[in-house]
């Protein structure tokens, strides 16, 4: 077995540690940074990703392949930043406003960094304000935004108003999910999409710049 | 009134409470805003809304203390004041009842992960669950509910927080699933009969779920739960998955589909009914009268329970 499809498969597995030695390793070996990227970390991701959209696997053994991804991106990004390698894309994503719940949220996080998007987290009470401001001072392709509350759901149309107000809604592509939402109600809204779990905001990401 | 546990060895379904939340949203809470605060800050909305389950008919009413575990109100910064919060919540709902029902203790998650997944120990969160817990017990509860659970190794911790102070408070403890072509899972990858096992196990008198999914879904789970443990088993349902109605959110399941669709749990076997999200004293109300339309012995012996 090759050295990238053992670093996949030590990250389906959970095992920091390993994935950390073998990209440390590839690296050394002086593999392709990219195919390290996409063939070791992001595939061993997407499959953990597959699996736990199957309900194969639960979000304990996503959140140890997190663990392992970020230990392997730790020593590749220095190399990604040098070599000038892009990231496929930006998303800011948040919990909206009077919100606190933060599981799902960081669970399509996860899975999107997993897919090799940069990922701006702004955590959970986000206001529509800040949603815009940090979409439009990093030039994020996609604001990803999540509620758990009925009550809270109603922010996130503000958040849409307001970007259809300074004139990037469109450009920036606008997601929402949340136990509570439906894709009526992401298209009464004017949102660009529901995505239905991580697996289907990754897809959804994809497809918007045409990478899917 | 006599004690909770000879109340379950008698025939009958017994009655519980439904959402708080939902009635605290419409008497003023906003989102965002600490639902335990109201404890401290305006506890005659939490005794009116106690009184208003108990008129429905409710046999168990729960106090607002959801999210009153230590670690859960330092997300508020409330955590210093967590023995405050539980007593004054335990007070104003035996304030509103009296001994007309039972006070029940509420406990949520704590809202972190444990180790090795989360950042949380199990210490911690014992710890947490137990200041909580001595609190409720020390202000007189009937009995505590642990519940919405979706990590076992959690609920488990919190109802052992219970056994370390108390061998006699009775313990209910719920968890919540997630319907899947594999059948139900918590989001943490338990099923209905590790969790049987593992709360039975911790020491809980009762076990089932709540919240999550409306009735139909609950018919299944109550099921499988019974298929697994000879405990008496608790089932609180969320009016449905919320709909959208001229572009505002609402729960579907109205009382009468409730009390039309749950007539299938006594009949199954299942000991308390309550309901959760979304559920009113409409719903609450509804579920009395199916259950008083009951065939003995499902119907409860409530001329025996001072009124």
């Amino acid at each position: 077995m090759g050295i990238i499809q053992e670093l996949s498969e030590s990250l389906q597995r959970g095992d920091a540690g390993k994935a950390a030695e073998l990209t440390r390793k590839a690296i050394d070996g002086g593999l392709d940074t990219k195919t390290i990227l996409d063939d070791g970390l992001i595939a061993g991701m997407s499959a953990v990703g597959e699996r736990f959209k199957s309900h194969e696997i639960f979000l304990p053994d996503v959140l140890l392949a997190a663990r392992a991804m970020a230990a392997g991106m730790d020593l590749l990004k220095p190399l990604l930043i040098r070599e000038g390698i892009p990231t496929i894309g930006k998303v800011v994503i948040g919990t909206v406003q009077g919100d606190l719940h933060d599981i799902g949220k960081n669970l399509v996080a996860i899975l999107l960094k997993g897919a090799g998007f940069d990922v701006i987290d702004l955590g959970n009470d986000v206001s529509p304000q800040r949603f815009l401001d940090t979409a439009q001072k990093e030039n994020a392709d996609v604001i990803g935004m999540s509620a758990l509350l009925t009550t809270t759901m109603p922010v996130m149309k503000a958040v849409v108003d307001l970007a259809k107000e300074r004139g990037v809604h469109g450009s920036t592509r606008i997601i929402v999910g949340g136990a509570p939402l439906s894709s009526d109600y992401a298209r009464e809204i004017g949102a660009d999409a529901y995505c239905y779990d991580g697996v289907s905001a990754v897809e959804c990401v994809k497809k918007f710049l045409g990478r899917a | 009134m006599q004690p909770f546990r000879e109340r379950l060895a008698r025939p009958g379904v017994i009655l519980a409470d439904g959402a708080i939340g939902t009635l605290l949203f419409q008497r003023g809470l906003k989102a965002g805003e600490c639902p335990e605060r109201m404890n401290l800050e305006r506890a005659e909305v939490l005794e009116e809304i106690a009184g208003s389950y108990l008129d429905a008919g409710a046999e168990i009413i729960q106090t607002n203390t959801f999210g009153g575990s230590a670690l859960k109100l330092a997300a508020y910064g409330l955590d210093g004041r967590t023995e405050e919060v539980n007593a004054r919540a335990v007070a104003g709902v035996r304030r509103a009842v009296g001994d007309r029902a039972y006070v029940c203790g509420s406990c949520g998650p704590s809202g972190r992960i444990l180790e090795p997944y989360g950042d949380a120990s199990a210490d911690l969160v014992s710890d947490s669950f137990r200041r909580q817990m001595k609190a409720l017990i020390g202000e007189g509860v009937d009995l505590i509910c642990v519940e919405t659970m979706t990590d076992l190794r959690e609920a488990v911790l919190a109802v052992r927080a219970v056994r370390s102070l108390s061998v006699s408070i009775p313990v209910c403890a719920t968890m919540t699933f997630d319907p899947t072509p594999r059948g139900f899972f918590t989001i943490m990858g338990t099923n209905i009969e590790q969790a049987a096992r593992g709360l039975a196990g911790a020491g809980a008198d009762v076990i089932g779920s709540n919240c999550g999914n409306g009735i139909e879904n609950m018919i299944s789970i109550a099921r499988e739960f019974l298929q697994h443990t000879t405990l008496p088993v608790i089932i609180q349902s969320n009016a449905g998955i919320p709909k959208l109605k001229d572009g505002l959110p609402v729960f579907p399941e109205s009382p009468e589909i409730m009390a039309e669709k749950g007539r299938a749990l006594p009949a199954m076997g299942v000991k308390i009914l309550g309901g959760c999200c979304g559920t009113t004293p409409a719903h609450i109300a509804a579920m009395r009268g199916m259950i008083d339309a009951l065939p003995p012995p499902e119907r409860p012996p409530r001329a025996a329970t001072p009124a």
